[in-house]
């Protein structure tokens, strides 16, 4: 079974029983959403972000025994960055007042978007190469048409064309899994 | 395929896309070495218990108190240790 085939829940499945690359897969498949919950929603500083990082994960790697849904994964990631990105906004907070919490009805909102995300990442990721990579590199590295036909080795020229049909492609398959959905 | 299957058009799937732009690629590898770091940490973490003396060679000088003890003081290790010295 291809990685991307895989739930959430047969992940943290095989993370359990130490098979030793579930868990570079584990980091690679929640590492843009954590990443993104501390920038988008909590905005906090790279050098903040980044022990916000390694923390969700050293705790999610010493935790993830005792999880209680295996398909619960996601939110329970969701929590635990939240909760380090506020006390971190708390410690700052003391050295600079005025930092207030974030709005929690906000930081909802940027949840259920990343969530959506998420889903999105998922039918780019079974579309496969080389439409995921094209996309990724347009839409989540910023990465101009030259850059993307160096880097493939395809004719810029055709790259907004790809993309469109890229695009199509991944609502074909979101469309699929919203008539068949999957755990995760 | 028309948008009105899932509710999501190109400009749509686009923007849902840019929401999620990737984590630095170190900060990753570093998550992906905490299995080998374990071992590490976890015998660390039982002497500074065990040993008041390396306790406080480590509270002083992480860095120079783990390679004296003859580990790699590797960012993460050293970052990690810091984390869990505060919970001992």
């Amino acid at each position: 079974m291809a990685a991307t085939d895989q739930t959430d829940a047969q992940l943290v499945s095989r993370c359990r029983d130490g098979d030793p690359a579930a868990w570079n897969e584990f980091v690679e498949r929640f590492s843009r959403y954590v990443y993104a919950i501390a920038v988008r929603g909590f905005r906090l500083a790279h050098h903040d972000c980044e022990d916000v990082f390694q923390e969700v994960f050293a705790r999610a790697y010493e935790r993830l025994p005792e999880l209680r849904s295996d398909d619960a994964v996601r939110p329970w990631l969701a929590q635990l960055t939240r909760r380090l990105c506020i006390d971190r906004l708390r410690v700052a907070a003391r050295d600079a007042p005025g930092e207030a919490d974030p709005d929690a009805a906000a930081m909802e909102d940027v949840l259920a978007s990343l969530d959506e995300a998420m889903a999105v990442r998922a039918a780019l990721e079974a579309v496969g190469r080389p439409c995921s990579e094209i996309l990724d590199r347009f839409f989540c590295r910023d990465e101009s048409y030259r850059t993307i036909g160096e880097a493939l080795q395809i004719p810029a020229g055709t790259i907004a064309s790809r993309i469109s049909r890229c695009l199509d492609k991944v609502r074909v398959e979101l469309d699929g899994r919203k008539r068949a959905p999957r755990a995760s | 395929m028309s948008s009105e299957m899932t509710g999501y058009d190109e400009e749509r799937i686009g923007q849902l896309l840019r929401l999620l732009p990737p984590a630095p690629q170190g900060w990753i590898e570093a998550a992906q070495e905490l299995p080998a770091a374990r071992a590490t940490l976890d015998e660390l973490v039982a002497r500074a218990e065990a040993d008041a003396a390396f306790r406080r060679r480590l509270e002083a000088d992480l860095e120079s108190a783990i390679a004296a003890a003859g580990f790699e003081p590797s960012p993460l290790v050293v970052s990690r240790l810091r984390q869990l010295l505060k919970a001992v």
